[in-house]
């Protein structure tokens, strides 16, 4: 053991750490790589976990203390089974509930209202308990009531509704205020009668008699909801099963926890994906890691080949690369973590909990320091710095001493040997990875391929340089000539530099085709839903606004108005699956629009046939269900079997959704509301006038008009909002990449000055010798480029195939976007060549007699 | 006369007068006809089945209990199809004095009235809030009620039997309540019931007999402007026979109206006039809860006759600030006539605290 014996410590301290500091630009920029992952990755999960916990938090303080709900259809069950409900021996209290989203007319909003019993709302919900509170300016009190007196008879006045704090901050209302509500195409009129207290601080609510609400909304003999508590020593099992028989089919005995699931369920694969996209940043930053610290490891070749001479054994070396490695895995660890805080800090200040999918709208979350995430994510910084450092690692703890001291030797570690096998076997583990089915919703497998498909790519550099090299024409230039030579003989080279490149390149184009891909097949799936010239509404399909038949009769009587199509949206609950699906009521046969992937629009109906239903992909994959199987679905309260006639794609509804005839649906539930009417418009008519005269018809504050047009071009709108995010990753990807070749160039030129300086000895120009290193950096940047499209392609095949159907059970057309590929490819070799140009420009300022001389 | 009549007035008064009016009023002459006026009168703004009594147990302990069912006209939803229209509210309260405990064991009830869950019925008694009860049965043998109440902390599932036909109070089943004779009700008693039944205390079944009294009263407007509050009792006297007196209070303290129903032993009933009945305070028991001072002995001259009423225990005093908001004594009490106990039954005192509907 030598002066360097693993005891002196603050020797190698010396030796490794300080080392990071010399390389500042390297450093900086492998610190950043892990700093941005680290912080994406974390801010995602910071939003999606407070965002969960405030939805979460709020769902469990509406459901109080109940043990079961019962839950039905979106518009509600006949409140008949409420009392057989209350009265059954298993349950010690039930509280009625009757929740409405009523579209405040005026506004461009709608408010949550709670039908409640309130005589019965406390013993199972008390957080939505009213408190009456009369207005100051309230002239009718004599001498004052007692502050401490409840008045439960003002509670009960069908006209009184309370407002959660949130809720009156938000609308900015106080006891005493009117709120106008909409009801169908009329409005009613409620009045501020106090607060609910005990609603969260997040939740915008109101709260109201239960009775006034039915007759309010006109929702006589309905509720959406009933709370249980169940008897002292009851089981909630048994409980369930024996109560489920009291329940007419479509309605269902739900935990509080199962209810709260079907929200967080239909976010989990979105929430996955952009944690994915996090994960991939520090992929990134593991494999710029991975650069700068080979270029480390060959800079210092002869540093180490000279401790390990004076006695440094090869497992103390390693040791020390590798802590440099976690060293800087921490460092932008812990950067990353106060990045990914203010992020989030920022992001709950301008945009709320929610990162563009919609699932979060509504949710006020609280920014939470979460120690276990925290920690996790900082693990993680530190595991890509070590995993980055680990082969640069193994490579100088291999290097025999002696060698090692001997000048020009560092050209032996770019000596990569082609890893064909490895690449193939990665690739076909990659494919069977793929057959596999998603795990708990989430398509682990998908994942995985990706990540080997990126492994494949990066052993596949070597080889692909070798090979693009002896593709190149023999002659040319000397310049040219050199810069093949150079990258055929080291491929390693192009490894070291590639790597960022092949990674960034092979993710941003994968995006890129899958998002292209998405938004053409998204494009061509809007203009077959939307096929009329104007769409009418009275309210979103969950809110208190609908059309009547008179209302809708009035409008198709309109001049230039030469036909209506109306639907009527509805959710229900079918056995098999917990969440509840969606139905959609229209008339079908006799239109266009379906965008059906297998199936017919127009079945042969014969005497004795079930009557037709379209059901969507993801209704499909979830019930396991193709064309010509039956279907039941429980409407208005019986269940009637439907005949599958078609699949079609839906990007609107995760959870699924089923089609059937507007009629088949009137004459089975009685229900002849309209949510949406679709006008189609006499030819020559000018939409602007119609809408007008339907603005004069039916009022101009309870409708909600839009052009087709308008309303795609809002979709797609928020798609790329929605993507907004991942490109902002890509970029990032993508401009570390490019940073990396720069920063290898760099090294590279100063480790290679010898070697330019022979060559200007033999008469090459200064110049020529940085044309030498731009081509050197353009044929690199070729070669990671094109591996990076063929394993972007890859990527976006499986992407495309694999975890978009398992995520979101949706299908797409896969569309390559040629030209912007091709621009982006030339961009990147064109960037490199000029990032290894500057970067060699310190390496060439140097005298030609000094560099040759140095070494010797 | 209970005070949960001041509980409904409270929850009445931001639409008292206002719909005062959609009530039916309560007129002199309109005879009681039974057993249809033992069910609910949902016309009246107001009305309640209200039974005290005292129980023994069989190891001979003494205790007293109340239970009471109420139901309000609301005036609230009557163009609202609704099946939960908060027209009636049904409210329920049950006590048990037990000297043991020292203070009242008590436990209520509110809901809407919705069929089945809570209601109280036409033609005959019967209210209910889900398993809590008061029914009354004339198929077989005697007219009996049956109350059950089950409540976290005690039960009462009790038979009482009637021993005679209802007895009307004021004139004819008119009882006057102050010198306006709008402020009224119609009202009558059934003393002298047979009970036997069973409790539950401190999770333990015990069977019990005694002796309960049923006031029924409906009406639309009790309680006016000027008053302050009310003493009442309901006496079932050894011999067989009952009294009922009541005095409402002026807000200075002094008697607006006293009047009463004496049977004597098998005699005919006799209605007493506001001259005929005094109530005269004794020894004053202080509150440790709520500081009020309440007169917890008393003597009264009744028809020439001085009586004197000794509670079962001082502490018989609800404290309903948390959920009523009202403050009120309602207990058993013992009846002596010359150091000789002639009765037992309860005693109610309002208006002590402060006014009971806050007007």
């Amino acid at each position: 053991m030598g002066i360097l014996g693993s005891g002196n410590s603050a020797a190698l301290r010396h030796v490794f750490l300080a080392s990071l500091r010399r390389r500042r630009l390297a450093t900086a920029l492998s610190l950043l790589a892990i700093a941005l992952g680290v912080a994406l990755g974390l801010a995602v999960q910071l939003i999606h976990t407070a965002a969960l916990d405030e939805l979460d938090r709020g769902m469990r303080l509406l459901s109080g203390e109940a043990d079961l709900q019962v839950v039905g259809p979106r518009s509600g069950f006949d409140d008949a089974v409420y009392a057989r409900i209350a009265l059954h021996p298993t349950v010690a209290a039930a509280s009625p509930l009757l929740e409405i989203q009523a579209r405040l007319p005026g506004r461009d909003e709608t408010l949550r209202v709670f039908g409640i019993d309130l005589f019965r709302v406390a013993q199972v919900t008390p957080s939505l308990l009213p408190i009456v509170e009369t207005a100051a300016a309230d002239g009718e009190d004599p001498e004052g009531s007692d502050a401490d007196r409840p008045d439960r008879l003002a509670a009960l006045q069908p006209d009184a509704l309370f407002l959660s704090p949130a809720a009156s901050t938000r609308l900015e209302l106080d006891a005493g205020d009117a709120v106008v509500v909409q009801v169908g195409i009329g409005e009613a009129r409620l009045r501020v009668a106090g607060s609910v207290p005990s609603a969260g601080v997040g939740q915008v609510l109101a709260v109201m008699d239960i009775a006034g609400a039915q007759q309010t909304f006109d929702r006589i003999g309905r509720l959406t909801r009933i709370d249980l508590r169940l008897a002292p020593g009851i089981e909630r099992g048994p409980a369930q099963e024996l109560l489920r028989d009291l329940l007419p089919p479509g309605v269902t005995l739900l935990t509080p926890e199962e209810t709260a699931s079907e929200v967080t369920g239909v976010s989990r694969a979105y929430r996955v994906n952009l944690t994915m996209l996090a994960a991939i940043a520090l992929l990134t930053g593991g494999f710029l890691v991975f650069s700068t610290q080979w270029l480390a490891v060959v800079r210092r070749r002869r540093e180490f080949a000279f401790l390990r001479a004076l006695g440094l054994d090869r497992n103390s070396l390693e040791r020390g690369l590798l802590t440099e490695g976690a060293l800087l895995g921490l460092i932008g660890g812990i950067a990353g973590v106060l990045l990914a805080y203010l992020l989030t800090a920022l992001a709950f200040r301008l945009i709320g909990g929610d990162l563009g999918a919609g699932f979060f709208r509504g949710v006020a979350p609280q920014l939470r320091v979460e120690p276990v995430l925290t920690l996790a994510y900082l693990g993680l910084g530190v595991l890509a710095g070590v995993a980055g450092a680990w082969l640069p690692a193994r490579e100088a703890a291999r290097m025999v001493p002696a060698r090692g001291l001997r000048a020009g030797d560092e050209a032996e570690v770019y000596q990569a040997r082609p890893r064909r096998g490895a690449a193939l076997i990665a690739l076909s583990v990659a494919a069977l990875l793929c057959l596999l089915p998603p795990i708990g919703g989430v398509p682990v497998s998908g994942y995985l391929a990706v990540a080997l498909i990126l492994v494949a790519a990066v052993l596949a550099i070597p080889g692909a340089t070798v090979g693009a090299m002896r593709l190149l024409p023999v002659r040319g230039s000397l310049v040219t000539r050199l810069a093949r030579a150079r990258l055929a003989a080291a491929p390693g080279q192009a490894v070291v530099a590639g790597v960022g490149v092949v990674a960034s390149v092979a993710l941003a184009v994968s995006m890129a085709i899958m998002v292209d891909s998405f938004r053409d097949s998204l494009d061509a799936w809007l203009t077959r839903m939307l096929p009329a010239d104007l769409y009418l509404r009275a309210s979103d399909s969950g809110a208190s606004g609908y059309l009547d038949p008179d209302a809708v009769a009035r409008v198709a009587a309109l001049p230039g108005v030469a036909g209506v199509r109306p639907v009527r949206f509805e959710n229900l609950r079918i056995g098999e699956v917990r969440e509840a699906i969606a139905l959609i009521a229209r008339p079908v046969q006799d239109t266009s629009g379906l965008p059906l992937v297998a199936g017919t629009l127009d079945p042969p109906a014969g005497p004795g046939t079930d009557p037709p239903t379209w059901i969507s992909e993801a209704l499909a994959d979830r019930l396991d269900l193709g064309v010509d199987d039956p279907l039941a679905l429980p409407l208005g309260e019986q269940i009637q079997t439907f005949r599958i006639v078609g699949i079609w794609r839906d990007y609107a509804r995760q959870q699924g959704a089923a089609v059937i005839e507007l009629e088949t649906f009137r004459a089975l539930t009685g229900d002849r509301r309209t949510n949406d009417l679709g006008l189609s418009l006499a030819p020559g008519t000018d939409p602007v006038e119609v809408m007008s005269a339907i603005r004069a018809t039916l009022g101009d504050r309870v409708s909600e008009m839009i052009l087709p047009g308008e309303l795609r071009s809002m979709i797609l709108q928020v798609f790329d909002r929605t993507f907004l995010a991942t490109y902002l990753m890509l970029a990032v990807a993508v401009t570390i990449g490019l940073f990396g070749i720069g920063t290898t160039f760099a090294a590279l030129a100063s480790s290679r000055q010898k070697e330019f300086g022979i060559l200007r000895h033999l008469g090459l120009p200064r110049r020529r010798i940085g044309t030498l290193l731009a081509l050197e950096a353009a044929l690199t940047a070729a070669v990671g480029v094109g591996v990076g499209l063929a394993a972007g392609a890859a990527i976006a095949l499986v992407l495309i195939r694999v975890i978009n159907p398992q995520s979101f059970h949706w299908s797409m057309d896969m569309q390559l976007p040629l030209a912007t590929l091709l621009v982006f490819g030339s961009a990147m070799i064109l960037l490199a060549a000029l990032a290894a140009r500057l970067a060699g420009r310190q390496a060439m300022r140097q005298d030609a007699v000094l560099a040759v001389r140095e070494d010797w | 006369m209970p005070v949960w009549l001041a509980l409904t007035l409270a929850l009445c008064w931001p639409i008292a007068f206002a719909a005062a009016s959609d009530f039916a009023p309560v007129i002199e002459g309109r005879p009681l006809a039974f057993p249809a006026d033992t069910g609910a009168h949902p016309d009246y703004r107001t009305e309640w089945w209200y039974i005290t009594g005292w129980l023994t147990d069989e190891t001979g302990i003494e205790r007293g209990f109340q239970v009471t069912f109420f139901r309000v006209g609301t005036g609230i939803g009557a163009d609202n199809p609704s099946r939960f229209a908060p027209r009636q509210l049904i409210l329920a309260h049950a006590a048990i004095a037990d000297p043991s405990v020292g203070s009242l064991i008590h436990a209520e009830r509110i809901e809407r009235a919705l069929e089945p869950l809570a209601g109280a019925a036409m033609g005959q008694t019967r209210a209910w809030i889900a398993d809590w009860e008061l029914a009354s049965d004339a198929t077989d043998g005697p007219e009996r009620y049956r109350t059950r109440i089950e409540a976290d902390d005690f039960a009462l599932d009790l038979e009482l039997v009637t021993t005679g036909p209802p007895l009307p109070n004021g004139r004819g089943g008119f009882s006057q309540k102050t010198p306006d004779p709008s402020n009224a009700s119609y009202y009558y008693s059934r003393p002298q019931l047979a009970v036997e039944g069973r409790i539950r205390l401190d999770g333990t079944d015990r069977h019990v007999t005694g002796h309960a009294w049923l006031d029924h009263e409906w009406s639309s407007e009790i309680m006016p402007e000027e008053a302050q509050g009310w003493d009442w009792i309901g006496i079932n006297l050894h011999d067989g026979g009952s009294l009922m007196a009541f005095r409402m209070r002026g807000r200075d303290g002094s008697a607006l109206w006293t009047s009463g129903t004496l049977r004597d032993g098998a005699a005919p009933a006799r209605t007493l006039v506001p001259d005929e009945v005094r109530f005269q305070p004794g020894r004053l028991w202080q509150s440790p809860r709520t500081g009020t001072r309440y007169p917890v002995e008393w003597t009264l001259e009744v028809a020439g006759r001085t009586l004197r009423l000794e509670p079962l225990m001082d502490d018989q005093e609800l404290d309903g600030r948390r959920s009523t908001g009202i403050v009120y004594w309602e207990g058993a009490v013992r009846v002596y006539e010359a150091d000789r106990e002639v009765g037992r039954g309860y005693l109610e005192m309002t208006g002590y605290a402060q006014r009971p509907d806050s007007l």
